[in-house]
């Protein structure tokens, strides 16, 4: 097999699928140190009160049951709530797993059983017994609507949002008008994977902590502060993980508990969630959104008027970017938005893919569909004539926007231009059938990210750092890049990821992963490549490097080899024979990558955004009212694509769950006891595949020097954003009928 | 889950006379997980998996018998079934997924409990998981619960595709138990809950359902069995319609009709079933026929829709029966 540079934008297969499908990759779960234990979580059956008694007797003669660990005994942890601040929290007092009798949200841990199997952990679970003073409590969200508000201190990536123009004014003046009251009803991440910790107890007194999240350093860094631990004892790995979603974006209450539970009785321990329990903390927020629009009969937007609520719980304030987004994205003179936040006695709801625009975008993309009706225009049409070619509420350039490419290059692989546009107006047989479309728009985000590249003996490359690969392509991309950065072939890569002691890395999310880890990588690996022909340069064989009919002007690092740049290719040096040229055994660099790298980013400031539009065909039994989504095309300007092939998994992957969004997925809350009852994957739907037609995702030029380093935007959100929104207005495309409600479900 | 005590009989002798608080444990798709969620707590599990019952056979009536141990996927794969049953063939295709259907038995499947939220969640009380506690289901999140035969003590819904078509077919359920032996029909194996929720169906302590016996019984290709649910596949029926119609001469003669998901036992009313025959078909007499299945239908807070749904579905499966059109369970447009 001839080895080759796989460079940045070919559509590379993962190179973590054999370990993954062999059963070789190692998830959180996985690791069985020797004498572990079990744990188990006791939920609490009530949303607010606090425990009166715990009688465990029944419970404790489980044989191999070890510890039942509640308030009343468990060790001490940080007496301040600031000490559970996790990095990516949200204002207000976290949750503090077993901190006393107080009962804050249904499904809060009361208790956890810690034996030497699994089996005996969850029947002592089952045995506890637990006597509550129940205290009253409001879960209805309608309800929870009369006590918006907005908190004062709002979150660290909160974008308020900003008026223009005279809205109000400008609505009662339009000619044209549409107002209406979109919902979307709340949903759970559900990744694959359910959370897992598992504590090593380490011979030395440290511990290795294997835990399901999005962000290893993060997860040490609460592990440490709420335990009171040194950052030195805690060490945090998460080289695989089955899917997130978001849900591990904060330590969630398994990896304190196990944490807990390995300090309390120094060993190791695993606390695995049940499906159920999987219900029991984050969620997708529940969403109303008010949205007025106005505009002039030739289609000209005049006014948008957006005010919206999402949920939170009691003791944190959730915040998510949710009114902002047709502000930014239209052109209207005229334009003011409200955000709140409803406060309901459930666990925090919490970021889940696209945070903030999934709901958004997709509810304002359904208000603009009943605008373009309003006015008797083709939706796609509409939107091109209200176009911005700017951030349209900050009046700020964008770095890139080509989605008017992605509309034109979408509509013309759909074949949108044939569509009429009157409702109801195509069908087949018993099926009404239509065509809606939505555009999408997220943020194209740049942390700051460290990474280390050393050569090593053998001549392969390693390259380090604490970035989390979710599912998402991470490892592939970051071969690829060092591939094209150092020339070396991607299978002398070796690529180490989710380890808290690695270089610096923020927690993944927001989909800045590839753009920020991609520009660490290259930046390490364009640094090593210089530091190995510097130290050649110094080295004292020179005479082997002449030898070898090699000159440092001439030279180039290609295919793992060095090599007159246009001499044969016998006359090279493989990198073993090159690193033992400089007398040492490796040679390592670590750079952190800045937005600023390589002058790229422009000194004045710009918005920085990826957009996409989509477009769907759905068929609606006319009688029954079922919904098939037959077609979903999404055209995505996203800058430069680093392997069209996971890029396109990642937007087909957000796509069928935003089919989830429009038509299945709906998280049953019972008021009257604060818990979501339908908490299995039986009636919780996530879309089959007969839901799923074949998708096609495409990905428009937009080269865009200035987004970051490398010119990428990230992918892992984008698809959320207008799919929902297309299907919607496809259903009513087919219909007539609008629905403002989500998920559309049989009978409604 | 809690301890229990496991044995494997393997004589059907040994099964039936086991102490109280035993489960049968067949294919074990339901069982195991309610074992799991703390729902089933038997104290003992007696395996029947090394009894000899899983034989599917033709009766010297021309009817066909159904092994209890035999699977939902060998039973809708096996020649007989698909040529002289295709509706029940159809409405065991349209439930869980292949991996359960190659698990799941049909004794099983007579037997499997509700999929209630508040049966499968040992926090909330329910009278059919904790009789006496009350049912949480009434005034709750209750979009998948039944709407006919419902009592104050429970609203929960059977879930089984298979049932319904069993019943549409006016099946025979065969039981053995300490007591011998005895036959009942199908339409008569579940209960309606009443103030009772806890008793699914007539079975005795010690009782076990042995074989299904199918009557012979044609519709030629007038019959279907049409499932509405919340996705396309994978999930329980929000409303089903199994029915058989045999014509002549666009006549209909014998009328089989039989509904899931809107009620606590398969829903079957011999009055809708007798008003369609000697009738010809018609928009109208589907509707009459509609009205008649549905009579004394009760919603509670969520599950409305059923109620909106169910006309439209019984029309539309009778019509796909009349024209000989049967539902497909792979190509997902209803025709």
């Amino acid at each position: 097999m001839t080895l080759h540079s796989a460079k940045i934008g070919q559509p590379v297969s993962r190179i973590d699928g054999l370990a993954k499908v062999t059963g070789q990759a190692r998830y959180a779960a996985e690791p069985h140190p020797a004498g572990m234990l079990y744990g188990f979580i006791v939920n609490s059956p009530i949303a607010r009160g606090r425990i009166e008694t715990i009688r465990d007797e029944a419970a404790r003669a489980v044989p191999g049951v070890v510890e039942i660990m509640t308030h009343l005994n468990r060790p001490h942890s940080a007496l301040f709530e600031k000490s559970y601040m996790d990095g990516l929290g949200v204002p207000g007092s976290p949750y503090r797993p077993l901190h006393d009798a107080e009962i804050s949200f249904n499904g809060q841990p009361v208790a956890v059983v810690l034996a030497e199997t699994f089996e005996a952990a969850r029947e002592a679970a089952m045995l506890l017994e637990v006597d509550y003073e129940r205290w009253p409590h409001n879960a209805d969200f309608e309800a929870s609507l009369h006590q918006k508000y907005m908190p004062s201190k709002t979150r660290s990536n909160y974008v308020p949002p900003k008026s223009r123009g005279n809205a109000a004014e400008a609505y009662a003046l339009s000619p044209i008008k549409i107002e209406g009251r979109y919902h979307l009803a709340p949903e759970h991440h559900n990744p694959m994977e359910m959370h897992a910790t598992t504590v090593i107890a380490e011979d030395d007194g440290t511990f290795t902590v294997w835990d399901k999240t999005q962000g290893p350093q993060a997860v040490q860094a609460y592990l440490t502060s709420a335990l009171s631990l040194s950052k030195d004892q805690v060490r945090v790995r998460n080289p695989y993980v089955g899917g997130a979603f978001g849900s591990g974006l904060r330590a969630q209450h398994n990896v304190f508990l196990a944490a807990l539970g390995a300090k309390m009785l120094k060993r190791s321990v695993r606390i695995t969630l049940t499906r159920q329990q999987m219900f029991t903390h984050v969620f997708r927020p529940e969403a109303v959104m008010n949205i007025a629009l106005g505009a002039q009969p030739d289609g000209t937007l005049q006014s948008m008027i957006v005010d919206g609520v999402t949920d939170t719980s009691r003791f944190e304030h959730n915040m998510e970017n949710l009114v902002i987004w047709g502000l930014i994205n239209y052109k209207c003179p005229n334009a003011t938005a409200d955000y709140k936040v409803a406060p309901r006695d459930t666990y925090t709801s919490s970021d889940m893919r696209a945070p903030g625009a999934a709901t958004g975008v997709n509810l304002f993309e359904m208000a603009v569909d009943e605008m373009a009706y309003a006015c008797n225009m083709d939706p796609l049409a509409f939107r091109l004539h209200n176009y911005s070619d700017i951030d349209a509420m900050h009046d700020m350039p964008l770095t890139s926007k080509a989605l008017k490419e992605a509309m034109h290059e979408g509509a013309e692989r759909f074949g949108w231009y044939n569509r009429p546009i009157a409702p109801k107006s195509m069908r087949d047989g018993k099926e009404l059938i239509g065509w809606g479309m939505a555009t999408g728009i997220w943020d194209a985000m740049f942390s700051p990210t460290s990474a280390r590249a050393t050569l090593i003996a053998d001549g392969r490359l390693h390259i380090a750092t604490a970035a989390s690969d979710i599912g998402t392509g991470t490892y592939t991309i970051l071969a690829q890049t060092a591939s094209e950065a150092f020339g070396i072939p991607i299978e002398m890569i070796d690529i180490e990821l989710g380890d808290s002691t690695l270089p610096e890395c923020p927690t993944e999310g927001g989909s800045w992963t590839a753009a920020s880890a991609g520009a660490a990588v290259w930046l390490a690996c364009q640094s090593l490549r210089e530091k190995l022909f510097k130290t050649l340069g110094k080295s004292g064989n020179i005479s082997a490097w002449l030898t070898a009919g090699l000159s440092n002007n001439t030279t180039v690092l290609q295919d793992g080899f060095l090599q007159d740049k246009d001499a044969d290719e016998n006359l090279r040096l493989s990198l073993s024979e090159a690193l033992s040229l400089t007398g040492q055994d490796r040679l390592e660099v670590e750079e952190t990558a800045k937005p600023g790298l390589r002058g790229t980013i422009s000194q004045m400031r710009k918005a920085r955004f990826t957009h996409s539009a989509v477009f769907c065909e759905v068929r609606v039994d006319e009688e029954l009212g079922i919904v098939r989504v037959t077609r979903l095309v999404n055209a995505v300007a996203a800058g430069r694509i680093m392997n069209p092939k996971t890029a396109a998994s990642q937007v087909r992957g957000a796509m069928v769950m935003a089919t989830g969004m429009a038509l299945h997925e709906e998280s049953l809350m019972d008021e009257r006891v604060g818990r979501f009852m339908n908490h299995n994957f039986a009636e919780y739907h996530i879309p089959a595949h007969a839901d799923i037609p074949d998708m096609d995702v495409l990905f428009v030029e937009e080269k865009d020097r200035e987004v970051s380093p490398l010119g990428v935007k990230g992918v892992g959100e984008i698809g959320m954003c207008g799919t929902a929104a297309a299907i919607a207005n496809a259903i009513f495309h087919a219909t007539g009928q609008r629905h403002r409600s989500l998920p559309i479900t049989p009978g409604n | 889950m809690r301890q229990f005590s496991y044995s494997r009989p393997d004589t059907l002798d040994t099964a039936c006379h086991t102490p109280d608080h035993t489960r049968y444990l067949a294919g074990g798709t339901n069982l195991i997980d309610l074992m799991k969620s703390d729902v089933e707590r038997p104290e003992h599990v007696v395996d029947l998996s090394a009894l000899s019952m899983s034989q599917i056979e033709e009766r010297p009536d021309g009817g066909l018998r159904l092994g209890a141990l035999a699977t939902n996927a060998d039973t809708a794969a096996h020649p007989l079934v698909t040529e002289r049953y295709p509706l029940l063939a159809s409405a065991i295709l349209a439930g869980a997924s292949p991996q359960i259907r190659n698990r799941a038995t049909n004794g099983g499947n007579l037997n499997q409990r509700t999929r209630c939220h508040y049966f499968y969640d040992p926090d909330m009380a329910c009278n059919k998981r904790s009789p006496g506690t009350g049912c949480s289901a009434k005034g709750g999140r209750n979009r998948i619960m039944a709407i006919l035969g419902t009592s104050d003590a429970c609203i929960a819904t059977f879930p089984s595709d298979m049932c319904v078509a069993l019943a549409a077919l006016n099946a025979t359920v065969h039981l053995t138990g300490p007591e011998g032996e005895r036959s009942v029909p199908l339409r008569d194996y579940h209960r309606l809950p009443e103030d009772t929720p806890w008793q699914d169906n007539i079975l005795r302590t010690g009782e076990i359902v042995t074989s299904i016996d199918l009557p012979p019984l044609s519709f030629g290709s007038h019959h279907t069995y049409l499932k509405i649910r919340d996705r396309l596949s994978f999930a329980f029926a929000i409303v089903s319609v199994a029915a058989g119609l045999q014509m002549e001469n666009n006549t209909i003669g014998k009328a089989c009709i039989a509904m899931g998901g809107v009620g606590t036992k398969p829903w079957c009313v011999p009055e809708a079933e007798a008003l369609l025959e000697g009738k010809t078909p018609s928009p109208s007499l589907f509707r009459d026929a509609a009205e008649c299945l549905l009579q004394g239908a009760v919603t509670d807070r969520d599950n409305a829709a059923k109620l909106k749904l169910a006309p439209r579905v019984i029309i539309r499966a009778l019509s796909q029966a009349a024209a000989g059109t049967p539902q497909s369970q792979t190509q997902k447009t209803i025709f």
